[in-house]
């Protein structure tokens, strides 16, 4: 066996068992603080007690929604940074997040939730999502072809424009409706709805699957679109498929859980950091690194200031900024050292 | 060993501002041939036409016997790779970088390369003298190894015909002699098709057994060194004043320039 595949293997096994432990601190650390063992015996003795309630009504499903939400973040930014070859591209660098939060702005102004119901907060999220998704796809393809600096340029601006849109709608609108939509922006893994949260990890599952038939394709891509196409990969398409999977992935993440910022940016840099840059390592440590991250970092949002919980996105932008650049620093000490 | 490896019939292709019209040329199997000519008279777009990334207008373009049109891009990669000018693999190994010449034969859903991948890798890198430093980023490499990595990426293709843009532009002597050695080594070993941009005259001379002058959109001459590089041509193409003599060692046409300096001061001797 190669001694890549090798590292290769250490890597995921330790990823996957630093997953375990997270769900396991995340099922046993809150107000009530359950201790590692009880967990197993609580969901063995079944309903009935409020230790169960806890587990498996508040702390499950946030576990489960970090898992979905964090993986498909970070695999949405890592699919993005592949494709554009830039690793300053994030899923929301393309206006993903200023379109979902625009949809959820515009639901909340005309008062959608009191008319058809919570549901629509989510689809308003998604449908703003994809409308600049569609924006940008469409202004970057030129005859069937898609232009890669046109796509992250329109993407920038369309996200100005939709940022600017909302911060509109919200000098304009009630007190009551402006403290809805800064609620829902500053994001948070506390879904009611258990069917979205199983949608969200089935569709991140999924992704990260199909994600892998571009395996391939995105090492190719390292060298640049021309000498891609000249290892006798189908760039344009390759370009367009994966463009709208991670499209996909941040705009159910986004409606789902808001804006949670840095998973996709931060989580991808660790990685190749850590592990780096073949995609056929980096997808999948991406995926489990950015599920372990995200719910880390709920843990923390639950318990720094308990009883009361700071936004999620406050965590993932502190504790990933100050972790990356301490990690960057380590690197620079060891690139100095080696010269 | 006079069949043909590449048959250009008629091209026409381009860019708004510029077009090659009318190319018909013919690379032999086997040989070591050379596209040369001034900035701008047309080689890169000549190249980008027969890689595929320029689209045709008009005309064919054969290898072997079979118009490239129709093969796809996996069928093309398997039967001509490229070096471009300029290499740019970041962070990835010498070793994986070589070993990405195997794509071209991997199923979409294979996710190792198979122990005759790393075979057909190690071949080449010996051949290119490339294993040594296969641990290496490429990041980290010279920009004639850089060039050498690149030469057994597109090897580990297993292609018919290797095309070239200008290998050696950008190195000092030591490492030109040095490329060119290596593909002069492969296309008479192994019988390989190499077609390269060249800008420079003598080592294109020295080299190639078939050139190209390319100029204004058009091939002005094809053939020998001998038949290519004439006192008349450089002057035509080149608009510049040269001598061409015989390489004392190796009996092919050298070009020697002279400066405006000089010409002057021959010009004065003359008059008098």
């Amino acid at each position: 066996m190669q001694k890549k595949y090798l590292h290769w293997s250490l890597y995921l096994a330790g990823l996957i068992v630093l997953l375990v432990a997270s769900v396991v601190l995340s099922l046993s650390v809150g107000e009530m603080n359950l201790g590692f063992m009880d967990i197993f015996s609580i969901l063995r003795k079944g309903n009935g007690s409020m230790e169960y309630t806890i587990l498996s009504q508040i702390r499950f499903p946030r576990v489960l929604l970090g898992i979905a939400v964090g993986g498909s973040l970070s695999l949405s930014g890592i699919l993005l940074q592949g494709v554009y070859r830039n690793p300053l591209v994030e899923p929301y660098t393309l206006g993903i997040s200023g379109g979902a939060s625009l949809g959820v702005a515009v639901a909340i102004v005309f008062g959608l939730q009191h008319l058809i119901g919570s549901f629509v907060l989510p689809i308003s999220g998604f449908a703003g999502a994809f409308l600049i998704i569609f924006l940008v796809y469409t202004i970057s393809s030129r005859s069937g072809r898609i232009n890669i600096q046109s796509m992250l340029l329109s993407g920038v601006m369309i996200s100005f424009i939709a940022s600017s849109l909302m911060m509109l709608m919200m000098a304009t609108t009630s007190s009551e409706n402006l403290h809805g939509i800064i609620f829902w922006i500053m994001g948070s893994l506390d879904e009611p709805d258990m069917s979205l949260i199983y949608i969200t990890l089935i569709l991140a599952f999924t992704s990260l699957v199909a994600s892998y038939f571009f395996v391939q394709p995105l090492n190719a891509l390292r060298l640049g679109e021309e000498k891609a196409r000249h290892l006798g990969i189908n760039t344009d398409t390759t370009i367009k498929l994966l463009f709208l999977l991670a499209s996909l992935l941040a705009g159910v993440s986004v409606a789902v859980a808001g804006v949670i910022g840095f998973v996709g940016l931060i989580i991808p840099h660790l990685m190749r950091l850590l592990v780096g840059s073949d995609y056929r390592i980096l997808l999948v440590s991406s995926f489990l690194s950015g599920s372990i991250f995200l719910v880390l970092s709920d843990v923390i949002a639950r318990t720094i200031i308990s009883p009361n919980e700071l936004p999620i996105g406050v965590i993932t932008g502190i504790v990933g900024g100050i972790v990356f650049l301490l990690m960057m620093g380590r690197s620079s000490l060891r690139t100095l050292k080696n010269n | 060993m006079n069949s043909s490896i590449l048959n250009i019939q008629n091209l026409c292709c381009g860019y708004p501002k510029f077009q090659l019209s009318e190319i018909n040329m013919n690379v032999r199997k086997g040989s070591f041939s050379g596209i040369i000519g001034p900035n701008g008279s047309g080689k890169t777009t000549l190249f980008r036409a027969i890689t595929g990334t320029l689209s045709i207008k008009s005309g064919k373009i054969l290898l072997g016997d079979k118009n490239l049109r129709l093969f796809s891009l996996r069928q093309r990669a398997q039967s001509i790779a490229i070096v471009s000018q300029f290499i740019d693999a970041g962070d990835m190994s010498v070793e994986d970088y070589v070993l990405m010449g195997r794509i071209p034969y991997h199923s979409r859903f294979s996710f190792f390369e198979s122990e005759e991948d790393f075979k057909i890798a190690q071949k080449y890198m010996e051949m290119t003298d490339t294993w040594r430093f296969k641990d290496r980023l490429m990041s980290e490499l010279s920009g004639g190894e850089q060039q050498l990595a690149a030469i057994a990426r597109a090897l580990t293709q297993q292609p018919e015909l290797l095309l070239l843009d200008e290998p050696t532009s950008h190195l000092d002597i030591t490492h030109q002699v040095h490329i060119l050695n290596v593909l002069q080594q492969l296309n008479q070993e192994m019988g390989l098709s190499v077609l390269m941009v060249i800008h420079d005259l003598n080592l294109a001379s020295e080299y190639c057994d078939q050139l190209i002058l390319v100029n204004q959109g058009k091939i002005h001459t094809q053939g020998t060194p001998e038949e290519v590089l004439t006192f008349q041509n450089i002057e035509d193409v080149y608009n510049t004043v040269v001598v061409t003599q015989n390489n004392p060692l190796s009996g092919k046409p050298a070009i020697f320039l002279a400066s405006r300096k000089v010409l002057k001061e021959i010009q004065e001797k003359l008059a008098e």
